[in-house]
């Protein structure tokens, strides 16, 4: 029996996202800046309206959050920094949210968001982590592709999923995209395109591959009663879970934290998979979306090849996913990739979407996954937004 | 005009030629080689300090090693144990004098090319004084193989009884020293004895017999067939070395012009 | 299978030398006992004192128990590739140039999952064996191997690139005169090395080798003497650019300490060989073979030095000896260091007392040539920084391990 509390009277708004830029010549800082700036505009908020900052960031080194308060000139009483790239938005969302709740701090701000100059992702990958600095790179240095190859390869062999069943999720996450016009992708992706991919690292080829570009996303965190007295938008919190390192002695990784607390999620939120309008998953690969259906109860272990073969995963379709595009074809912003679900999913249920609008969503699933820190993933979280009913 | 400024006419004249006796100091020149367990004749060696380089930039130079008998080389008498006591005997106390002075050579260089162990004997040196006159006291004797002409291996003429080179029997070292007087004895081979010398009694008889008697050697010359029976002058200074008991040194011979 | 690996053409010589790049050489102190292990050719991890558990990848505390203790220790190398993948792009400039690249995760018996490099004839789903070995940043990595042997297994590409194989390779051993150096020659050639220089100094001096020398099909003799910076030089820089791999096999050696010696002597001609003579060596040949690191498949790849075991720990019957040989293992790690930027390996192969005229009154067991010769074939395959060459060898570097003071005092004859 699951003993977390409700996050009654804390809510979700201003959701913003900056446009992705492929390279950037200016820092995490200019990025986090816009980021801060479009949420507080979008809530006519100055930001000394705020006293609590929430931030993920991998390239703001040498500064931290906290020399990024004195950079921005803002003044906190509720800091925080969230290192766990995928899961960020999620992790970031529980805490802001409770923190609220609990009254040490009226709005928090949640920024994540990254440059990408020529040479950053290779920089990035090579002090990533001491694991992998120990056990990975030094094996073909394939970065993530290699282990998340590995996975999709195990999978394949496990449960007999094919490139297609990959392909499929690609095709259509471009096709959401092409509504975005932030996504980075624009040109259209058929099935052959993705078969037909270069191969990047085996079973994984090209369009199985995020695209490292500069961005960030924000939103903000306030009580219920300062959302409508500022006439704003908002989602509320139905249910989240968050969970590092789960399953360690998988000998390799077929399934995510998901499946330890599935069940307190939903029940938290007294729902099930089939009342969700839309769903975020973390998609930094096809097979890590896959395994997200299974583990958050969509579907069996194994079997969600099957389940997504049945569905339409576009923006009109059945089940919407990934509904900006995903970072599969909008672009992965370094740490706002882990905001990318929670900033559109805010938008879907608060019905500003714009074009990349599901007809009257107003329950979303996010599902956030980060820090390949050797050989799987070791952060995952989720958490259910649901807006006011049309 | 007194001797001196004669002999320097002559030599400004061409009259007096000079003949150089000496090897090239070389890496690669045999040494003589010894029984392993026994300390070795140091090879020469060169190493660059600097050559106009940041090392030294605007100078070339180098550090060199080797033996007190390494290339052509002077033995003194306290080289060997039967002249540790000789007066004078280390390369720093002998008199100047003797570093300059009259040269007999005595050609062996036919009976040589016969026999890789071929000996200067009594009857041998009796028949180049038919010829050419009694060795006059104080004057070096050169044995003359054209040994010098030998390379690599052959030089050494090593086998698994050890080296075989020409060299002079006890007896006529003891001729030359006990009755001629003689003031040193120089060869072309790497020694002053024979390849084979220390099988004779007593053993390296040219060292044993020229050291213990104060006299001194020569070894490693070459050029010996410009030189004339006699009426060379031989001039040959080794370095000053305290103690030192021989020393590289550059061997030259006056010669009258065609004498040789 | 592995197609067998053909015989190098000749360079062409319009094209640009291929620049060594290195894979990624940062290490955790922790993974540092992977690169020691693999330094000496044996499969490592670390196990929990506490409660035995196998740590993988290296850690500072054991992710059982908590417990401090993790002892790098000998595992059993089995298990069953479970997924695999090939590399077909990488940001790291090592292994752009290598791709494609078979790397994998195999779920070891003994516990851990680990991602590994994977030998052409591995089958997923089939058991393998790990081996650990130095890449050519000289950093420990393990790559699965078949667990039977397969057809070339040698040629596998990433296999090879873990180890410097003499097959195809131009070797130069230094000294000819050495008793070892007909076998040494004759086992080089018959590992598929393509040439095999031989130096030889004083050659106005016979020795017994060298007819043995100049029998040999694909042996160059060439005037070479430690002792003479000259000849060095001159020598590499007549083949300095096709010596892929130098086996530096001279010794200067006379019994005695240093006060049975009662001078310098022996000690200089000692230090002269067996110390400025690898010296010499390294500065001659090695900025050239630090350049030619990543020279197609005859790359420059190792550079061997013969050393007794004594270096570690003197024996003072051959005291002063003894002292050059630590002087060059000291060396050896500065030209390892040196080196390690053009992915040349630096090995020692330490040896007991050999069975010749220095050792005559050395009781057995002594190597005999072919054992050294042997060792040094091996040494190069698996690539490794240390080979203990006889029994003698093994047993002195155990005891070292388990206390340096300890084995002074019993080879001082202090212990009875």
């Amino acid at each position: 029996m699951s003993r977390r509390q409700s996050y009654d009277g804390v809510v979700v708004t201003a959701p913003f996202s900056t446009p992705y830029e492929r390279y950037s010549t200016q820092t995490a800082h200019y990025w986090l800046a816009r980021a801060l700036k479009g949420t507080l505009d979008a809530a006519g908020l100055r930001k000394e309206g705020i006293d609590g900052l929430s931030v993920a960031s991998f390239t703001l080194f040498p500064d931290s959050p906290v020399g990024l308060s004195q950079h921005l000139g803002v003044t906190l009483r509720w800091l925080d920094s969230i290192p766990m790239g995928g899961a960020s938005g999620v992790v970031a969302l529980r805490r802001a949210a409770r923190a609220v709740q609990a009254g040490d701090a009226e709005i928090v701000a949640c920024v994540a968001g990254d440059t990408n100059h020529i040479d950053s992702f290779r920089k990035l990958l090579s002090s990533f982590s001491r694991f992998a600095m120990d056990a990975a790179y030094p094996y073909g240095y394939g970065g993530p592709n290699s282990m998340f190859a590995l996975l999709t390869d195990r999978y394949m062999q496990e449960y007999g999923a094919t490139r297609e069943d990959f392909g499929r999720i690609a095709v259509a996450q471009r096709e959401n995209a092409l509504r975005n016009p932030n996504a980075l992708m624009k040109r259209p992706l058929s099935l052959e395109d993705y078969l037909e991919a270069r191969p990047i690292s085996d079973p994984i080829a090209l369009f199985d591959c995020v695209m490292p570009c500069a961005g960030a996303e924000a939103f903000l965190v306030m009580s219920e009663e300062e959302a409508v007295k500022r006439g704003l938008p908002f989602a509320r919190i139905a249910g989240t879970i968050e969970r590092h390192n789960a399953f360690p002695d998988d000998p390799i990784q077929l399934r995510g934290g998901w499946a330890l607390d599935v069940e307190d999620l939903w029940s938290m939120a007294g729902m099930k998979p089939a009342d969700m309008d839309l769903v975020q998953t973390y998609d930094d690969y096809p097979v890590i979306s896959v395994m997200q259906f299974e583990d958050l109860g969509f579907c069996s272990k194994g079997e969600a090849p099957a389940f997504l073969r049945d569905r339409d995963l576009t923006v009109t379709g059945d089940l919407p996913h990934n509904t900006s595009g995903g970072q599969l074809s909008a672009g992965q912003a370094g740490a706002a990739g882990g905001f990318l679900g929670m900033v559109e999913a805010l938008r879907q249920v608060t019905r500003t979407a714009g074009p990349t609008q599901v007809a009257d969503a107003k329950n979303a699933l996010v599902s956030g996954f980060g820090m390949i820190n050797y050989d799987r993933g070791l952060c995952s979280g989720a958490a259910i937004l649901t807006g006011e009913s049309a | 005009m007194n001797a001196l400024t004669q002999m320097a006419t002559a030599l400004t004249r061409g009259e007096i030629e000079v003949v150089d006796l000496t090897h090239t100091l070389d890496p690669d020149f045999p040494v003589i080689i010894l029984p392993p367990e026994f300390g070795q004749c140091a090879r020469f060696r060169m190493e660059e300090v600097s050559a106009y380089d940041h090392r030294g930039p605007a100078w070339k130079w180098h550090n060199i090693s080797m033996s007190e008998h390494t290339g052509t080389h002077f033995d003194a008498p306290v080289h060997w144990v039967s002249g540790r006591n000789v007066a004078n005997g280390a390369v720093d106390e002998i008199p100047a004098e003797a570093f300059i002075g009259p040269v007999c050579v005595i050609d062996c260089s036919e009976g040589a090319a016969q026999d890789d162990d071929f000996e200067l004997t009594p009857e041998i040196i009796a028949e180049w004084e038919a010829t050419n006159g009694r060795i006059p006291e104080n004057t070096w004797v050169l044995m003359r193989t054209d040994w010098s002409k030998r390379r690599g291996a052959d030089y050494l003429n090593m086998r698994e009884d050890g080296p075989h080179s020409p060299g002079p029997t006890p007896e006529a070292i003891r001729l030359l020293v006990e009755e001629r007087g003689i003031r040193g004895f120089g060869t072309e081979t790497v020694g002053t004895d024979a390849g084979q010398g220390m099988h004779y009694a007593p053993p390296y008889p040219a060292h044993y017999i020229l050291h213990g008697n104060g006299r001194y050697g020569l070894q490693c010359l070459t050029g010996l067939d410009q030189l004339p029976a006699t009426g060379a002058m031989l001039i040959c200074p080794p370095l000053k070395i305290r103690n030192g008991t021989g020393s590289p040194l550059r061997v030259l011979a006056l010669v009258p012009k065609g004498a040789s | 299978m592995t197609d067998p690996l053909a015989r190098p053409p000749k360079k062409n010589p319009q094209k640009v030398q291929t620049v060594p790049v290195l894979p990624p050489s940062f290490r955790s102190r922790a993974a540092m006992g992977l690169t020691a292990a693999a330094a000496e050719g044996r499969f490592k991890l670390q196990h929990c004192a506490e409660c035995g558990t196998v740590q993988y990848p290296p850690r500072d505390a054991c992710v059982s128990c908590l417990g401090l203790e993790l002892l790098w220790k000998d595992t059993d190398p089995v298990g069953e590739l479970i997924a695999d993948t090939i590399v077909h792009t990488s940001p790291n400039l090592y292994f752009r140039r290598q791709a494609p690249w078979r790397c994998g995760t195999v779920r070891l018996s003994a516990g851990p999952s680990i991602f590994c490099h994977v030998h052409g004839d591995c089958v997923k789903g089939s058991e393998v064996r790990l081996l650990s070995r130095l890449d050519r940043a000289g950093q420990g990595v393990l790559i699965a191997i078949p667990k039977e042997t397969t057809p070339n297994m040698a040629d596998d590409p990433e296999l090879r690139e873990l180890g410097a194989d003499p097959k195809h390779r131009r070797v130069l051993i230094t000294d000819g005169r050495q008793p070892g150096a007909p076998a040494l020659a004759k086992a080089l050639l018959d590992a598929g090395a393509m040439t095999v220089f031989v130096g030889e100094g004083e050659t106005w001096r016979p020795y017994p080798e060298r007819s043995a020398l100049e029998k040999m099909d694909g042996v160059n003799l060439m005037p070479l003497d430690l002792t003479d910076t000259s000849s060095v030089v001159e020598l590499a820089g007549e083949i300095g650019g096709k010596v892929d791999i130098l086996i530096n096999n001279a010794r200067f050696m006379r019994p005695g300490g240093v006060l049975a010696r009662g001078d310098t002597a022996f000690a200089r001609d000692e230090m002269e060989v067996n110390y400025l003579g690898l010296m010499r060596l390294a500065q001659a040949f090695g900025p050239g073979m630090k350049a030619r690191g990543a020279d197609g498949i005859n790359n420059a790849a190792a550079w061997v030095n013969i050393l007794s075991i004594n270096a570690i720990a003197n024996d003072p019957a051959y005291g002063s000896f003894n002292a050059s040989q630590a002087a060059a293992l000291s060396l050896a790690q500065s030209l390892r260091a040196e080196l390690r930027p053009g992915g040349v390996k630096v090995m020692t192969v330490f040896c007991g007392p050999t069975d010749d005229d220095w050792y005559q009154d050395v009781p057995p067991p002594k190597l005999l040539p072919g054992a050294i010769a042997r060792s040094v074939v091996q040494g190069l395959r698996d690539g490794v920084e240390d080979v203990l060459c006889g029994d003698v060898a093994k047993d002195y570097a155990e005891r070292w391990r388990q206390d340096p003071r300890v084995l002074e005092r019993e080879l001082a004859g202090d212990v009875g």
